[in-house]
């Protein structure tokens, strides 16, 4: 792929992925949202939060298939009771990384 | 004046603060895509500016393993555009804290709307008192680490030992806590298993990510059903 042909490519990258982000701020934030859709949108976080994490923990890639042995999965689990217990960010980060590394040094 | 330049420090500050987990799980992420991409035939410049106008780690992954295949521009762009669909979802969710706002803010800041600064300026809204120029650095300081870390990965990256301290694991881990945020009653935490059961089922038998945008629709809309029938069983009662 030449210069200007991979420069078109990434305008045009650029382009479908900023679109996606910007119109909904857009086109929602400037009018009065009714109440069914802000309560329906209010659930959206927490669904896609635990959308992206499952696959992570459950699922092995390539090829696709139910896992209950990563060890994504078990470090998750001492990760999640220290996240519940002291709601910190930056803690649950760090034991997250150490249970993972330790996880994986093990198996 | 001073008032103003101190407020403004601390504004830049607090989105400093809560960006530091994102940054740590970008940069392993970015060096290994700039490690990619110079394995593919692509210089530090065309890394630079995929990077900085397509800020998305996913499809960027996947745009440069298909560069590097010889895939046509169209089949490119239009599974950039799939994989990044999920976001119009994160930025409808989002519009609620941005009610009134100025276009030009909302241009700047649509910019750095990713999965990982979604989450956690969402966490940081429901908390209240967020403002929302610091949700703006954060996008920016996160955007800049990527832009850094995926530029320096074209150069460096090969040297560094891969899964170093478990770093791999930043981003899983920031999720996980963000996701206990999010739990703030029964209907939440039962979307959130809704969420999970059909994530794992849709990601076992949908191709590409759409995994996320469908299995979060159907959550929110079962979660939305089951609040509406609590909320109306207590009224008839």
């Amino acid at each position: 792929m030449n210069s200007f042909d991979y420069i078109i490519l990434i305008v045009l990258m650029g382009a479908v992925t900023y679109l996606p982000r910007m119109l909904p701020l857009v086109a929602l934030s400037s009018r009065h949202l009714p109440v069914w859709f802000t309560e329906w949108l209010e659930l959206i976080p927490v669904a896609i939060l635990s959308a992206l994490i499952a696959p992570t923990l459950f699922a092995a890639a390539d090829p696709r298939t139910f896992s209950l042995d990563k060890p994504e999965l078990l470090a998750a689990l001492p990760t999640l009771l220290f996240a519940l217990k002291t709601r910190s960010l930056a803690g649950t980060v760090i034991v997250g990384m150490f249970c993972y590394w330790g996880f994986k040094l093990v198996i | 004046m001073i008032q103003k330049s101190d407020s403004g420090k601390s504004i830049i500050r607090e989105g400093l603060v809560a960006a530091w987990p994102i940054c740590l799980g970008f940069f392993p992420i970015g060096l290994s895509l700039g490690v990619l991409a110079q394995k593919v035939g692509l210089a530090p410049w065309q890394m630079a500016i995929m990077s900085l106008l397509v800020f998305a780690g996913g499809s960027q992954f996947i745009a440069v393993a298909m560069i590097g295949s010889g895939a046509s521009m169209t089949a490119i762009v239009t599974t950039t555009f799939m994989v990044n669909l999920r976001h119009l979802l994160m930025s409808s969710a989002m519009a609620v804290h941005f009610q009134g706002v100025s276009r030009r803010f909302l241009t700047l800041f649509a910019y750095g709307v990713t999965d990982e600064s979604f989450a956690v300026n969402m966490a940081r809204f429901n908390q209240g008192g967020w403002n929302r120029y610091s949700a703006l650095v954060l996008n920016h300081v996160t955007n800049a680490t990527w832009f850094i870390s995926t530029v320096a990965g074209c150069y460096v990256g090969q040297f560094i030992p891969a899964g170093s301290f478990g770093i791999d694991y930043a981003l899983t881990g920031m999720f996980i806590c963000l996701l206990v945020f999010q739990l703030r009653g029964q209907v939440f935490a039962i979307t959130a298993l809704i969420a999970a059961f059909c994530s794992i089922l849709a990601y076992l038998w949908l191709p590409g990510n759409a995994y996320v945008i469908v299995s979060s629709c159907l959550a929110a809309t079962a979660g939305f059903a089951i609040k509406r029938a609590m909320r109306h069983r207590k009224q008839t009662i």
